[in-house]
């Protein structure tokens, strides 16, 4: 008999205030007997609605059932038939969006903690004593190459790998993982996570060429004249930071959010025994209130920053970055400047950044997506004395394979043009995740990944 | 890993030192005015640095690195057999000489080292090549037959005289266009100038009233040197450029000088401190 109370078994965390002083995993974890509870919440509907919500289409009622039944490593088998990183993607999808919005214990109540449960069944099997053996699927004898090892590259490798194509993963970074290692924090996805489930896929027999930035180290025509590979999927990201284009944006104390990122979770600026610069900061303000700006934000607060503010544009309702994110940031003191729009940032004559200059915001009529628009108040303008800004207001795909590859077609913002199936202009070359679509979530890039892969094996048996 | 298979000091002064390293990705597309970043081991940061030379058979790239700060006073220590944790490029884009004539390469300091592969890209192109190599005094200076071999005329300065002429390549620079114009000869239809920021914005307004085009190589600070960032930001001509990927050559009349000082020296508090830190045992040298 499914347990039918209207809320989630709360998820166990760090207190907020110890938290927000250390880089350690925020969210602990389900325990077991968490974990038994809260499957029980779960109808195991005869159609499941969850599983259409989901970009991968992860057999949530099944894995479930396994983990009710306390059958874990069936519940690990069940999940990683469809998704390659379940420990990830329990940790950063935005669930409430995705599965969660479509469980029907959701409609009234809560829906069931799907992500929760996921990451309890990857963490669980990634923690057991015994290491199974990891089969090697044997090799198909055909070459394809990987752009990009962030979610959507990791996805199709690991997806073509199983299939016995011969796949090599090709990052332009020292380390592998992409945005899952350069963007992601440590309290969010710990880096161990992520370097696990790489293990698992070069155990697998993938392999992994660091330092290689396809367009500049080896161009895409190289990958199939001199390399021999069959089929090139692109998962290059979206990697260029936007700027507002305001007075004062190369005032010093304004980045991006891509450098304070990549400068502490890539390059361990946080910690004394590496050599990575970071400067210290006491009143920060992150402009945007994405996924990305709340990490950009928390992230500041943990280097010792006094005051950190969230400023945008829009209201508490359209905050798009996912819930448990914007909650955790306000459990740990980052303070929302919502319906404020920066127009200019203030400096003194050294070129040190001192205040950001916002204009309050009213929410006018629905956007064609139906978000209501923000419009300025005239004569609203006010500063916030801050000492840093951190812009975090998307990213546009990377020019490097753009300006380097001929045959390949781009849309208005810079990016790949592919279609549902991966398929770019040039034969033979897929594309998918950010480079296609510009900043979205990892999830979706999976999602991507997978279709690439399904796209490049009917291409190569088609061929043959 | 990436080997060091030849490293050579280039000054009595031993502040610049020669280093060619295994790295054959970087090494079949590497051309002049493109930079690599290397990183040390794990803990090391990532510093970018011009591609000096190439060797596409042997599959080597050859980088000049000034002892600055921490990372490259380590880098410094490293003796050939050693690996590097990382090298990767070619970054950027390469120094554009289709269609020139005659130009004017001015380097500064270590910014000849820089300057040298364009001026042997050039003089292959059969381009007519003057180049101005200043230095701050004799004990730092590098290349003499290396540039000597691949300009048409050099003048080497340095600041107190000893060594080659006396005097900032400023003054060698206008002397020099002055002298085309005097004698009639053929004007520079390039100037390429890489330096000190500062020297790199006084050359511009010596070329600036003679409409000469002048391009100089920029190094503001990077992290990951692939577009990734947007620290290496300049205003170029009233827009926001990423060096790493938009240049690192840009019209030096164009360029924000006073912003791009300020912004390289932004970091100078940390490089100071953590230069203190280097041990004299290994001279800071972890896993290498």
């Amino acid at each position: 008999m499914a347990d039918m109370s209207l809320t989630k078994n709360l998820m166990p965390e760090q207190d907020p205030i110890e938290r927000a002083g250390n880089f350690d995993e925020v969210a602990l974890g389900y325990t077991e007997e968490l974990a038994r509870a809260e499957a029980k919440r779960c109808l195991n509907c005869r159609d499941p609605h969850c599983r259409q919500g989901c970009p991968v289409q992860v057999r949530i009622p099944e894995f479930i059932a396994k983990v009710n039944e306390g059958d874990y490593d069936a519940a690990y088998e069940i999940l990683k038939s469809t998704n390659s990183l379940p420990a990830v993607c329990g940790r950063v999808c935005p669930q409430e969006k995705q599965c969660e919005s479509k469980c029907v214990r959701g409609i009234k109540g809560e829906s069931v903690g799907i992500g929760r449960l996921e990451r309890f069944v990857a963490d669980r099997h990634m923690n057991r004593e015994e290491k199974e053996e990891i089969k090697v699927p044997e090799s198909n004898g055909h070459k394809v190459a990987v752009i990009g090892s962030g979610p959507s590259g990791l996805t199709c490798a690991g997806d073509l790998r199983k299939l016995g194509y011969d796949v090599t993963i090709y990052e332009s970074l020292h380390k592998a993982g992409g945005v899952l290692v350069y963007g992601i924090p440590q309290f969010r996805l710990p880096k161990e996570i992520v370097a696990a489930e790489i293990d698992n896929l070069k155990a697998m027999g993938v392999k992994i060429i660091t330092d290689a930035i396809i367009g500049k180290s080896i161009t895409v025509d190289e990958l199939f004249e001199s390399e021999g590979y069959e089929a090139v999927f692109i998962g290059s990201g979206a990697g260029l930071p936007q700027f507002l284009h305001i007075p004062g944006e190369n005032l010093l104390g304004v980045y991006s959010a891509n450098e304070i990122l990549t400068r502490t979770n890539l390059m361990k600026a946080y910690r004394e025994d590496y050599d990575t610069p970071i400067k210290k900061f006491s009143r920060v303000a992150v402009v945007g209130a994405g996924n990305v700006a709340m990490d950009a934000a928390r992230v500041a607060k943990r280097l010792g920053a006094e005051h950190v503010y969230i400023t945008y544009r829009r209201g508490r309702d359209e905050l798009p970055a996912r819930m448990e994110e914007v909650e955790h940031a306000e459990a740990e003191g980052i303070e929302f400047n919502l319906l404020n729009n920066p127009c200019a940032i203030h400096g003194d004559e050294n070129g040190h950044v001192t205040g950001i200059e916002l204009i309050r915001q009213e929410l006018g009529e629905p956007d064609e997506k139906g978000r209501r628009k923000p419009v300025a108040v005239e004569g609203s303008n006010w500063v916030l004395d801050v000492d840093t800004v951190i812009i975090a207001i998307g990213t546009s795909p990377n020019p490097l394979i753009r300006d380097t590859t001929e045959g390949l077609t781009f849309t208005r913002k810079g990016g790949i043009e592919a279609d549902d199936n991966g398929k770019t202009a040039r034969e033979g070359v897929f594309a998918g995740g950010d480079a296609v679509t510009g900043s979205a979530t990892v999830i979706m890039a999976m999602g991507a990944g997978k279709t690439g892969a399904k796209s490049i094996d009917e291409y190569i048996k088609a061929k043959k | 890993m990436f080997k060091v298979v030849t490293k050579r000091f280039l000054n009595d002064a031993k502040t610049i030192c020669l280093f060619e390293i295994e790295a054959p990705l970087v090494a079949k597309h590497a051309r002049a005015g493109q930079f690599v970043i290397f990183r040390l081991d794990e803990q090391g940061e990532r510093v970018p640095v011009s591609v000096a030379g190439y060797d596409r058979e042997k599959g080597t790239v050859t980088v000049m690195v000034q002892a600055a700060g921490r990372t490259t006073k380590m880098l410094h220590t490293l003796n050939e057999g050693d690996c590097i944790a990382d090298f990767v490029g070619p970054l950027g884009k390469a120094t554009e000489m289709e269609g020139l004539k005659k130009v004017c390469v001015v380097g500064g300091g270590v910014g000849c080292a820089i300057a040298y592969p364009i001026a042997k890209e050039m003089h292959e192109k059969g381009i007519e090549v003057t180049f101005i190599a200043g230095f701050r005094s004799a004990d730092i200076v590098i290349l003499k037959e290396e540039l000597s071999a691949v300009s048409d005329k050099l003048i080497m300065c340095t600041d107190d005289g000893s060594y080659g002429e006396k005097g900032f390549t400023t003054v060698f620079l206008k002397q020099e266009i002055e002298a085309n114009i005097a004698s009639g000869k053929a004007q520079f239809d390039r100037v390429v100038a890489i330096g000190p920021d500062i020297m790199m914005k006084f050359l511009a307004d010596v070329t600036r009233p003679y409409g000469i085009k002048t391009i100089i190589s920029l190094d503001p600070i990077m992290v990951d040197g692939t577009g990734m960032c947007g620290c290496c930001r300049v205003i170029v001509g009233g827009e926001t450029k990423f060096a790493c990927v938009d240049g690192p050559d840009f019209d030096a009349h164009e360029v924000d000088f006073d912003s791009l000082i300020k912004r390289s020296a932004f970091y100078k508090d940390e490089e100071d401190e953590a230069a203190k830190h280097i041990c004299n045992l290994t001279g800071g040298v972890r896993n290498g």
